[in-house]
């Protein structure tokens, strides 16, 4: 079985829906269990990219926020 | 057993496409949703950059109506490929720099290719005959259809029964007598449909999602086209007409003056791109300056800026100026009063 990888995801300065389309763009490169991390400046993401998530099959992990920015972490869903 | 058929919707965010996927959801379609980014369809993102519209939900409604739906959805980024529709659109601009009709044959056509790539059998879309001037009447549906290259792929389910038959139609996947035959600019049959759905919650009609159709923000790409010179943008470009005051006081350059901290911070992100100014005697707005300046024109600029802080009545400030590379220097400049800043400086 394929290790799990990690990747981070740089989305700052990106404005809604740019964020999300970068994360959709990513996770086609990703296989099911890889995690991405999304470092975003639009806090319009904390409704987006769970959003996106939820109907794609991923799973957030963690929301983290702090100094203006917006750190999200999924997990990709069975592709 | 029958093939299941599959179908994508184009989601806008608003109740008709909702609508029209639902009908067809209904028919037992695989409907998933597409969703094109113009960079022009920006209704979030003001919310996003002003601090004082934190406290509002920020939603994305195309995501939220996929969701409302149960269907997935594709948001496709096309930028690069809008520009030849919004700089040279074959069947002109509306009221203003809204290309409705290119716009819409365009989206129909990267449907028409994303149906074919994913072997998906027709699209659908949220249009009523009647409903927009300038792309949504009886005689321009046909050329949407035609001139998209999605000829009788293309299903309006909202208005189906006042248009010819469909491939869909003809063929059985989705039932004619269960579609619809909704005209005109009224919203009651939308709404009485959203409510036999069970559909309470949706966005205001659509037409509020394209910057294209504000008088203010076409001004804005009018004159940033008028100052470089030709019909040419990138995404940076359009974002930031959405944000600050844009004053223009001569032809070479423009000053963007953030007009609360959220824009200031946005604006932030722009120090290595632009020359920026801001009063550091008193406080005030972070201000971009764009085009190339003489050493007259800064300190006539620094004046301006002078204008929108908070030391505008003292005879003298002091105005520090950021070079792109982070270097600064710091000139004392008087601020020029009220009447000065001359309503035509306004874009």
């Amino acid at each position: 079985m394929q290790e799990a990888i990690r990747e981070t995801l740089n989305a700052r300065r990106l404005l809604c829906p740019l964020p999300v389309i970068r994360t959709q763009d990513k996770v086609k490169q990703l296989n099911t269990g890889d995690q991405l991390e999304i470092i975003c400046t639009d806090p319009g993401v904390m409704h987006d990219i769970p959003a996106w998530c939820r109907i794609n099959g991923h799973k957030v992990l963690e929301t983290n926020t702090g100094n203006h920015e917006y750190i999200i972490i999924i997990e990709v869903g069975a592709k | 057993m029958s093939k299941q058929r599959k179908a994508v919707a184009l989601i806008s965010g608003g109740l008709d496409s909702m609508l029209a996927a639902k009908i067809v959801m209904e028919q037992g379609v695989h409907v998933e949703g597409i969703n094109f980014f113009t960079g022009f369809c920006v209704e979030g993102h003001t919310h996003a950059i002003r601090a004082q519209d934190n406290a509002k939900p920020n939603r994305n409604n195309a995501l939220w109506v996929a969701e409302q739906l149960g269907i997935k959805l594709h948001i496709v980024d096309v930028i690069q490929e809008y520009k030849k529709v919004l700089i040279n659109p074959k069947h002109g601009y509306g009221t203003h720099m809204n290309p409705c009709l290119d716009c819409k044959i365009f989206m129909v056509n990267k449907a028409k290719q994303w149906i074919v790539e994913n072997d998906f059998d027709f699209i659908i879309t949220g249009e009523v005959i009647g409903q927009r001037p300038m792309s949504q009447t009886k005689s321009k549906m046909p050329i949407v259809a035609k001139q998209s290259g999605a000829d009788d792929l293309l299903l309006r389910p909202m208005c189906a029964k006042n248009l010819p038959a469909t491939k869909p139609e003809l063929e059985g996947w989705v039932d004619r007598e269960k579609l619809h035959d909704i005209t005109g600019r009224s919203r009651k049959p939308q709404i009485e449909m959203a409510k036999q759905f069970g559909i309470d919650d949706y966005s205001q009609p659509a037409g509020g999602c394209c910057f294209l159709t504000d008088k203010y923000y076409s001004a804005k790409l009018v004159d940033l086209w008028k100052a470089q010179g030709d019909k040419d943008y990138e995404l940076d470009d359009i974002m930031l007409l959405k944000v600050g005051r844009h004053i223009r006081p001569k032809p070479n350059f423009k000053l963007i003056v953030a007009r609360e901290e959220g824009e200031g911070r946005f604006l932030q992100g722009y120090k290595k791109e632009f020359i920026s100014m801001h009063c550091s005697s008193h406080p005030g707005p972070l201000t971009l300056i764009d085009g190339e300046m003489s050493a007259e024109d800064l300190y006539f600029a620094a004046r301006v800026v002078a204008r929108y802080a908070q030391g505008r009545d003292e005879d003298q400030v002091d105005i520090t100026i950021t070079q792109k590379d982070g270097s600064e220097r710091t000139i004392q400049v008087k601020p020029f009063s009220k009447a000065e800043v001359l309503n035509e400086w306004h874009v």
